[in-house]
């Protein structure tokens, strides 16, 4: 069944609001990983706003789902979600990067409520999630774990020593999302340090591979109802994606994995995101 | 040594001390074919990116692969040639600190690893990205000489000097724009000899890195406020340390401060600990850093502030330090 309409723009509303924040954020922080923050937003709102089984109100609830941002340097796309969602109050982000400000660039899990695990050293989240899962199925608990890695952070052997076991001991209760909008800092990960053929690779470690459009609510929706059905082989959704996606001077550019914004720059980026959302781009 | 190439007290502080190694590299690797470059996604971000587009066949990304790389880095060295490795120093001594100790340090290899983004010089980044251990890992592992350089001017002279030093090198460097302490490039560097930055006989201020400028300062304030008199020394090489320097400040001054941008156990307070504890000599004596735990998020200059290894904070330690007592006799009894 199609996603209803009504959903579809809620879901998107809530895209654009996302966007508008993280360069808001970027903007007060003086520089930020902004090109992939804009990337993930699709994956991070149809989280959050359809599938998760959290409570804001009680951060550290045991049943909860997990959230593993393994790319964790994405923390400017991840923190105003959190604050809308009600973790904290969203003007405290106008403190981002400062001096005894909770929020650095990585995101602290001992400092921001809703922030499961500590992440920003890549290769590290997809352990931590295997971790979870093992754990939830020791204290024989149901929650999920969702873990989102960067497609330059395939090239770590942790992930893949992390996928090795995650299938060996079937755990279909991490879904995990490699987020492909094909950059890492140094430029494209084909010519850096090339990843391809991902999907066939994901594979040959055991797991179903989805491979949606990852702006598309409406793919990412099937996706990740196909993963939660899954029984003996875990699944990863490689969602392609454009990095810096919603503000045109960024997209597609990976000088703008990491950049700051003035006043007229913000503006641009703002009324491109506006633009995109009423579809005339 | 690079012909043709010196920096200029301008050119130190309108370029960090990784552009400044960039360059450096690219002079260097210019006339001597054995050098190679490897970097794990940051080629931009260390600035050995430079020596990459000039010498794109003897350059290798290993991708966001910093085990690999290092291990790569020890093939290459094996093979005869003399790998600089760059990435930040957090992903450097503990990602892959295995690698680096038992590929690169144990068979003795010839790899010079250039870190940036030493200590808390990435303040905003947070805990994944500061590095407050490096000095104290590095010192641990056999045959390694680890060196921590004051400037961009110092980081030309040792980048330069560790070519043909035999060994392992780990070389520290920060991030930013740290401005310069010396005015010109020939001041007698040599891995392993401290320099005296400020001539003192109160008091004996031993740093490395960004904290050498600060305490010069520093120095230089107190004998016009208090009229004291703070020895600097620039202690760039803390493995092999300068066990001279150390001794000698303890004979001369009787009390001694250190201050780095760095956990306070297991860097360069523990380094000159070291030496003073076993020259048997009684010694005021404090050590200044990261006080053994995660740093705040900020800007390296807020946080510099916070754990008073910045100019003002270094005046205030000292000023304690030079209240503080030793016994030159033996009277324990109250102390135990
Ligand atoms: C272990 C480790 N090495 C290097 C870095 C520095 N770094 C931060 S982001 C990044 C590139 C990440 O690329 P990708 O995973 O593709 O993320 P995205 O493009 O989605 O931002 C690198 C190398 C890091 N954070 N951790």
């Amino acid at each position: 069944m199609p996603m209803p309409e009504f959903e579809l723009q809620t879901l998107k509303e809530k895209a654009r609001q996302l966007r508008t924040d993280i360069v808001d954020v970027t903007f007060w922080a003086g520089g930020a990983h902004i090109g992939g923050a804009l990337s993930m937003v699709e994956i991070l709102v149809i989280l959050y706003y359809k599938f998760l089984n959290i409570d804001p109100a009680q951060p550290e609830w045991p049943q909860r789902d997990r959230v593993v941002l393994s790319k964790g340097h994405a923390g400017v796309g991840y923190a105003p979600l959190l604050a809308r969602k009600g973790y904290f109050d969203f003007e405290m982000l106008r403190d981002f990067n400062k001096f005894k400000s909770p929020f650095g660039m990585h995101l602290d899990s001992l400092k921001v409520k809703g922030v499961d695990v500590s992440t920003g050293s890549l290769g590290h989240g997809l352990p931590l999630a295997a971790g979870l899962a093992l754990g939830a199925r020791v204290q024989k608990q149901t929650w999920r774990t969702y873990c989102i890695l960067g497609d330059g952070e395939c090239n770590e052997g942790s992930i893949w020593e992390a996928a090795m076991a995650i299938s060996h001991y079937k755990l279909t209760r991490v879904i995990t999302f490699v987020d492909r909008n094909k950059y890492c800092v140094d430029g494209a990960t084909e010519a850096v340090m090339g990843v391809e053929p991902l999907a066939d690779k994901w594979r040959a470690f055991g797991f179903d591979v989805l491979e949606v459009d990852g702006h598309s609510f409406a793919e990412l929706e099937v996706a990740i109802q196909r993963a939660q059905q899954a029984e003996t082989r875990p699944v990863v959704i490689i969602a392609h994606t454009l990095k810096g996606k919603g503000v045109y001077f960024m997209e597609d550019d990976v000088k703008w994995h990491y950049g700051g914004l003035d006043s007229d720059a913000l503006a641009r980026a703002k009324q491109s995101i506006d633009n995109m959302t009423a579809g005339k781009t | 040594m690079a012909e043709g190439l010196t920096w200029t007290v301008y050119d130190a502080n309108t370029m960090t001390q990784a552009d400044i190694y960039g360059e450096v590299l690219c002079a260097i690797g210019e006339n001597d074919p054995r050098i190679v470059g490897l970097s794990a996604d940051l080629a931009k971000s260390t600035k050995i990116a430079r020596f990459a587009e000039k010498f794109p066949g003897r350059f290798f990304n290993a991708g966001i692969a910093e085990q690999n790389m290092f291990g790569m880095a020890a093939g290459l060295a094996k093979s005869g040639l003399i790998p600089f490795v760059s990435t930040m120093a957090v992903f450097t001594t503990m990602r892959a600190a295995e690698q680096v100790r038992t590929d690169i340090c144990y068979q003795n290899l010839d790899v010079k690893i250039i870190a940036t983004h030493a200590g808390i010089s990435f303040g905003q980044a947070g805990t994944t990205h500061h590095c407050t251990e490096d000095l104290a890992i590095m010192r641990a592992m056999a045959n390694m000489t680890v060196i921590s350089p004051a400037d961009g001017i110092e980081t030309a002279n040792a980048v330069r000097a560790c070519v043909d030093y035999p060994g392992p090198v780990y070389m520290r460097i920060g991030r930013g724009f740290e401005p310069s302490c010396y005015g010109e490039e020939k001041y007698g560097f040599r891995i392993g000899k401290a320099v005296e930055m400020h001539p003192g006989s109160d008091i004996t201020a031993i740093c490395c890195g960004i904290t050498v400028l600060q305490a010069m300062e520093a120095a230089r304030h107190l004998k016009e406020t208090d009229g004291l008199s703070v020895r600097v020394i620039n202690m760039h090489t803390l493995k092999p340390i300068d066990r001279e320097a150390v001794l000698s400040a303890v004979h001369e001054t009787r009390r001694i401060i250190t201050f780095e941008d760095h956990n306070i156990y297991g860097g360069l307070g523990s380094a000159v600990a070291e030496v003073v504890a076993s020259s048997g000599k009684a010694c005021a004596f404090e050590i200044v850093g990261i006080p053994d735990c995660y740093s705040l998020v900020g800007y390296p200059e807020d946080l510099y502030h916070h754990y008073k290894i910045d100019m003002d904070g270094i005046v205030e330690k000292i000023r304690e330090t030079m209240g503080k007592d030793f016994e030159e006799d033996d009277d324990w009894e109250d102390e135990v």
